[in-house]
């Protein structure tokens, strides 16, 4: 008597949960999946802004259609993201999937995007390889040989002539680190380390020690967002500065979100990055007013801006497609897409399904007394290098 | 209810809540993970009285053995399962004596040192393991060549489920045979458990490479269910999480891994899609709550209420 007492309990359970997975059929969901805690909140803090704030000025009626965004957080571990994803289409059944703050966290999602023909739009992860792992990737972030390609080019025709690589080991770093030592080595430089940090818990001194004591021209950094300010203090500490080795990079080390905290040591690092905050352009300007203003006084960064225009790309996709989900056709209308994004004029490029942008050499200089990446040099419409060459 | 009755309740909840709750297939099959490696834990723990803060490391190397089968051409699960867990069970046997030695506090650190260099090695192996990208290019052969493995984790679920409950079966026979009884002598007091002729050294030998071999399994499972492996199933969180669940359920009767895998799994999920921002913060309170209150006085409770409502219901309905 008492079990079926038991049993009838969880039933009734089962279908109060199971009405309430009803949905109406004039909404589109968005799964936004992205590390919200962990070692890289802040690229979730950042893409999750943005997409709200392109909402609530977009509005969340596209084609007839009420867009719903259902944000879940994957800590950064692969098989969570993996898991969340498969939820997302299974249960909640979402016309896209979107986020993805690292490399492997997208490489684990896309045999779902492929199975379930979802699009996926990356909006942050940076290795030149993720678009290749299924039809239904589309990328709004950047890859690392398009960063590092101007950097490279910047670096040879400036006087440098050894430059010591340190990157972070995982894909984006080894993009990067294969990028600059071809292209730089190519324009007569040499790369005499290569040094790799491991992604969780890096300690960077004693990496640090061994590129000082290579004494070159320049240090060229990559390491994901978040981790460029613990890269500064131990550059500063090792007196990496005072031997007169500079610092280059991608824009990641000298991230806009947290740049302004790093201090005078940063002053004068070259990056080659495609978004920078202080970006002169009156997009940019009317974005980073109202995002600060949306996010309690944060700056915006590459990430959020990854975020914004993937949330430009699914609604500009559903207007196309007159409001139909099917992932195909979604995809289909995705491909050749060109914008004016607040980091200048970008597009999707019909043949890689990859992002087509600007990329800018930048200074950190003091403006207004905060640190900024202020941009010298432009390299326009780079495709990504490592597909080129394909 | 006696306590056998306990354990049938208990199991065909477990084989029924997939049933009433589709939509949760994948969750659930985190759990069953997830339990599976509590129930490893809890026979090193709970039993022979050995702490780990490395057991992540023998979960690793069976995701890892079962991904890269399947990689190279074994993708039968079953068969796949059981080599990976015979791998870990190696390792497992391995490192024991470096376990042997030594107080709670060097075993701790014995236990995540073995997991660490093993983290290591993967990251630095990436040729093979794919570092911290993860292993690309896992994919599974159907189960016992009939079901697949489907975007909704039915087949997932099922494989779980069933393998968490053989095993677990096997582990219950383990820990009420002569061999148990002895493990908890030495748990007790080794000293007097050699005096009166326990091999206390071969018998912990046994156990930590027996449960080796299930952290393995539970690896085993988890890459074979996602088709994917990466650095993380190697990862010091997951030693600790691991030792969290048995905080929640408790240690010592098998079922406190199982159930404090569920417990920890569904406040995760359940805080996670409340404030995606802040759920590791309520994870934190309800584990100090916990501690504070303590178990066996929640427990206690819960047992109290239920009598009660047990009460009334019989003097409503004499059956």
């Amino acid at each position: 008597m008492r079990r079926r007492a038991v049993l009838g309990a969880i039933g009734s359970v089962a279908l109060a949960l199971a009405s309430g997975g009803a949905f109406a059929q004039d909404t589109v969901k968005v799964g936004l999946i992205l590390p919200m805690t962990g070692p890289f909140a802040s690229t979730g803090r950042q893409i999750e802004a943005a997409v709200k704030l392109y909402m609530a000025q977009h509005g969340t009626t596209v084609a007839g259609k009420k867009i719903e965004l259902i944000v879940k957080d994957d800590t950064g571990v692969a098989d969570v993201t993996k898991r969340l994803a498969q939820e997302l289409v299974v249960n909640d059944k979402v016309a896209f999937l979107a986020g993805f703050g690292l490399t492997p966290l997208a490489l684990a999602t896309a045999p779902i995007a492929t199975e379930a023909k979802v699009p996926q739009i990356i909006m942050a992860a940076g290795t030149s390889i993720i678009t290749e792992r299924s039809p239904f990737i589309v990328r709004t972030s950047f890859t690392l040989p398009q960063n590092t390609l101007p950097i490279a080019d910047w670096a040879a025709k400036n006087g440098l002539k050894k430059v010591v690589t340190l990157v972070t080991d995982f894909g984006p770093g080894l993009d990067a680190e294969k990028t600059f030592e071809e292209l730089f080595t190519k324009a007569g430089g040499t790369v005499p380390e290569k040094l790799r940090v491991p992604l969780r818990n890096p300690d960077f001194a004693p990496f640090l020690q061994r590129a000082a004591d290579a004494k070159p021209d320049a240090l060229f950094v990559f390491v994901p967002s978040g981790a460029g300010s613990a890269v500064m203090k131990q550059f500063a500490e090792r007196g990496l500065d005072k031997a007169g080795i500079k610092l280059i990079g991608t824009g990641d080390v000298t991230d806009d979100d947290i740049l302004n905290d790093m201090g005078d040591v940063a002053l004068g690092a070259i990056t080659s990055h495609h978004y920078s905050t202080a970006h002169n352009s009156p997009e940019n300007k009317a974005f980073v007013e109202a995002f600060r203003k949306a996010a309690g006084g944060m700056r915006p960064n590459f990430m959020a801006v990854g975020g914004w225009d993937g949330m430009h790309l699914i609604y500009q996709a559903l207007t196309k497609t007159a409001g139909k989900t099917d992932g195909e056709a979604l995809v289909a209308a995705m491909k050749g897409m060109a914008w004016t994004s607040p980091r200048g004029p970008i597009s999707i490029d019909p043949a890689t399904r990859e992002i087509v942008q600007n990329v800018y050499v930048r200074k950190v200089e003091r403006v207004d007394g905060q640190l900024f990446n202020v941009e010298f040099a432009t390299f326009e419409a780079v495709k990504d290098p490592a597909k080129a060459a394909k | 209810m006696t306590s056998r009755h306990w354990e049938w309740v208990f199991w065909i909840a477990a084989i029924a809540i997939p049933l009433l709750f589709p939509s949760k297939l994948l969750l659930i099959n985190e759990i069953a993970i997830l339990a599976l490696f509590a129930l490893s834990l809890d026979l090193l723990l709970g039993y022979a009285g050995i702490v780990s803060l490395g057991h992540a490391a023998f979960f690793g190397v069976g995701a890892y053995a079962a991904g890269l089968l399947a990689k190279h051409g074994l993708t039968e699960p079953v068969s796949g399962l059981l080599l990976a867990s015979a791998a870990a069970a190696v390792i497992g046997f391995l490192s024991s004596f470096l376990v042997l030695r030594g107080s709670d506090l060097t075993r701790l650190m014995v236990t995540m040192g073995v997991a660490l260099m093993l983290l290591e090695v993967a990251n630095r192996f990436d040729t093979i393991t794919g570092g911290a990208d993860g292993l690309q290019g896992v994919t599974m052969g159907p189960l016992l060549g009939l079901f697949r493995f489907d975007l909704y984790g039915r087949t997932a679920c099922a494989y779980s489920l069933t393998t968490l409950l053989v095993l677990f079966l096997v582990a219950r026979r383990i820990v009420r045979s002569p061999f148990g009884l002895s493990l908890r002598a030495i748990k007790g007091n080794r000293l007097r458990a050699t005096a009166v002729g326990v091999p206390a050294d071969a018998r912990l030998v046994t156990v930590y490479t027996i449960a080796a071999a299930y952290a393995g399994a539970a690896g085993a499972l988890l890459a074979q269910t996602t088709q994917f492996v990466s650095l993380d199933v190697l990862d010091f969180h997951r030693s600790a999480d691991v030792l969290l669940v048995l905080v929640l359920g408790g240690s010592g009767y098998l079922y406190g891994g199982l159930i404090g895998a569920a417990i920890f799994k569904l406040m995760q999920d359940g805080l996670a899609a409340w404030t995606p921002q802040y759920w590791q913060f309520w994870i934190g309170l309800v584990l100090v709550l916990i501690v504070m209150i303590g178990r066996e006085r929640l427990s206690a409770g819960a047992r109290r209420i239920w009598a009660r409502l047990a009460r009334q219901h019989a003097g409503e309905q004499p059956s």
